[in-house]
């Protein structure tokens, strides 16, 4: 490490921000097992209090029985629940679909109305208008229209994930430097040159923003959307262990929706990293 | 070699405006020629009238007070500016340097150059314009790691790359230290040298007009307000009595006599 950042600052050229980023990230990234202790406690003194009885198991069921519960669920067929994976299963793809569909459809309204005036006139209103509907005050509506089977829940998931995205990468193509495109004309680009090599790209941060955003948004969406008229899924095993005042289910099926969102919000920090490497240097 | 005009038209309010572009075909030996030239910015004239011409190979540069109207005159030469009257001829490829180096921050340094290239060997011409800047070891660097003089080293191999007949420099080295402004002018000199573009330099800096230009110009009131041509041979000596005496009466011309000179 020494010699890294000594061979580092003895290059002339080198702005003193690359110097002090690079020490930032390595720091990060070999103590990064120091993030786990408070957790880690956290989970042992819950375990402490449980055991000890200060924490009824009526109403928050121990470390330990959560985690047995979530073995049992996954290595038996539960009559009423089916197994874990299987409900898991079924709302990742609920998930999956809403999403994937959600962020396409406001990536090209985005760009519609980011790039033309008549776009953003024929566009933004409406869109900035549904924005401001209550997306889960819409769940009655859509089952009235569309019934209890999967559409109203991918619709829900769909809608949850477009409004962020949509809003974050039409403010990235705004936010782009016009001394960029004035380059652009200069160097003769076309249209197209420009959207591809300029505009897309400077757009970019701000629309993996609004992917994490849209993630996030979109997981709250699946589990409201999950707990009403499901028949399968993490909603529909969460609303019938609250039939059976099984807390220890419930418990199991919130944590598996957190590991979900941390999975994808790590996934998404990945993608990030290698997509905007051109600013790694301003120290993220 | 054929002759080709493309008119651009401008929205201009009076007069008959546009940008005539001449490809390299043409006979004129003008890199630029401006007549009438005229820009309004609401009831303020900032080129009034403006005539100007530039031989192919002439390194012109060009001073002004801030706000005299230099920058927009090279917007104009440039094809940035839609809202001229008046006439224009410019030879084609022009290309340009900007004040901020400009560089697209999501494209390498190779990739900033090649942007727009037309040439089927894009990586090779813009490899070897980046060998002329001496910057081949910075072909995968990220612009946000370039210091500043290597940024616009960058920019001006982005503008050379495209062999222009008019290289327009915007004020490029205002933003760097004396040392590095100093191998940029020499660069400067270089490139041009084997490579004879018109160019036009517009600065504020007399002492770097007078290092570097065949011509001056002073622009004041929207017209050219003072030319003088520079006979000294390249490398100049800034104490050669010729330069010293132009150095006065440009300070003259800029409002700036020549006992505020001497203090500094």
């Amino acid at each position: 490490m020494f010699t890294e950042v000594l061979a580092r600052s003895g290059a002339p050229d080198a702005p003193p921000g690359v110097i002090a980023a690079g020490l930032g990230s390595r720091r990060s990234r070999s103590r990064g097992w120091l993030r786990l202790i408070s957790p880690v406690l956290l989970v042992g003194l819950w375990q402490l209090l449980s055991a000890t009885g200060v924490l009824p198991p009526s109403r928050l069921s121990s470390p330990v029985t959560i985690a047995h519960t979530a073995y049992t669920l996954v290595v038996t067929t539960s009559p009423t629940y089916g197994t874990l994976q299987s409900s898991l299963l079924v709302s990742a793809e609920r998930w999956a679909i809403g999403l994937s569909l959600g962020i396409t459809i406001a990536v090209l309204l985005a760009v519609i109305s980011g790039l033309s005036r008549v776009g953003e006139y024929a566009l933004d209103p409406v869109v900035q208008a549904l924005r401001a509907v209550p997306l889960l005050g819409l769940l009655p509506l859509f089952i009235v229209w569309f019934g209890i089977g999967e559409l109203p829940k991918d619709l829900i998931v769909l809608l949850g994930a477009l409004f962020p995205m949509y809003i974050n990468t039409f403010a990235g193509i705004r936010s782009v430097d016009p001394k960029l495109g004035e380059l652009g004309q200069v160097l003769g680009l076309s249209r197209w040159e420009l959207v591809r090599h300029i505009v897309l790209p400077g757009a970019l941060p701000s629309a993996l923003t609004g992917v994490r955003l849209s993630v996030i948004s979109s997981l709250l969406a699946l589990v409201v959307g999950e707990q009403i008229n499901a028949n399968a899924g993490l909603g529909f095993m969460i609303t019938t262990a609250q039939e059976f005042l099984q807390n220890n289910i419930i418990m199991v099926c919130l944590i598996v929706y957190a590991i979900l969102g941390l999975l994808a919000d790590w996934g998404l920090r990945v993608v990030e990293r290698r997509a905007l490497a051109w600013r790694r240097d301003f120290g993220q | 070699m054929a002759t080709r005009f493309r008119p651009v038209s401008g929205r201009a309010p009076a007069a008959a405006a546009g940008r005539i572009i001449a490809t390299d075909g043409q006979a004129s030996q003008f890199a630029a020629s401006v007549q009438g030239l005229t820009r309004r910015f609401g009831d303020r004239v900032v080129l009034d009238q403006l005539d100007l011409e530039i031989r192919a190979g002439e390194f012109v540069a060009m001073i002004g007070r801030s706000g005299s109207g230099k920058s927009t005159l090279l917007r104009a030469l440039a094809g940035l500016d839609q809202e001229l009257s008046g006439s224009m001829t410019v030879a084609e490829p022009v290309a340009v340097a900007f004040q901020e180096p400009r560089l697209v921050p999501w494209k390498r340094v190779l990739g900033n150059v090649t942007l727009g290239l037309r040439d089927p060997n894009q990586v090779q011409v813009a490899t070897g314009a980046l060998e002329e800047v001496e910057l081949t070891d910075r072909l995968s660097a990220w612009p946000v790691t370039l210091s500043g003089g290597e940024a616009q080293r960058v920019s001006l191999a982005r503008a050379l790359v495209r062999s222009p007949s008019l290289l327009l420099l915007d004020e490029p080295f205002s933003a760097l230290d004396a040392l590095t402004r100093m191998s940029m002018h020499r660069l400067v000199l270089r490139l041009w040298a084997r490579r004879r573009p018109a160019v036009l330099l517009v600065t504020h800096d007399v002492d770097e007009a007078l290092a570097l230009a065949d011509r001056v110009l002073v622009l004041g009131s929207g017209q050219i307000a003072y030319s003088a041509a520079i006979a000294v041979e390249r490398p100049r000596d800034r104490n050669h009595p010729e330069l010293i005496d132009l150095r006065h009466r440009l300070l003259n011309e800029l409002g700036m006599p020549a006992e505020a000179d001497e203090t500094i």
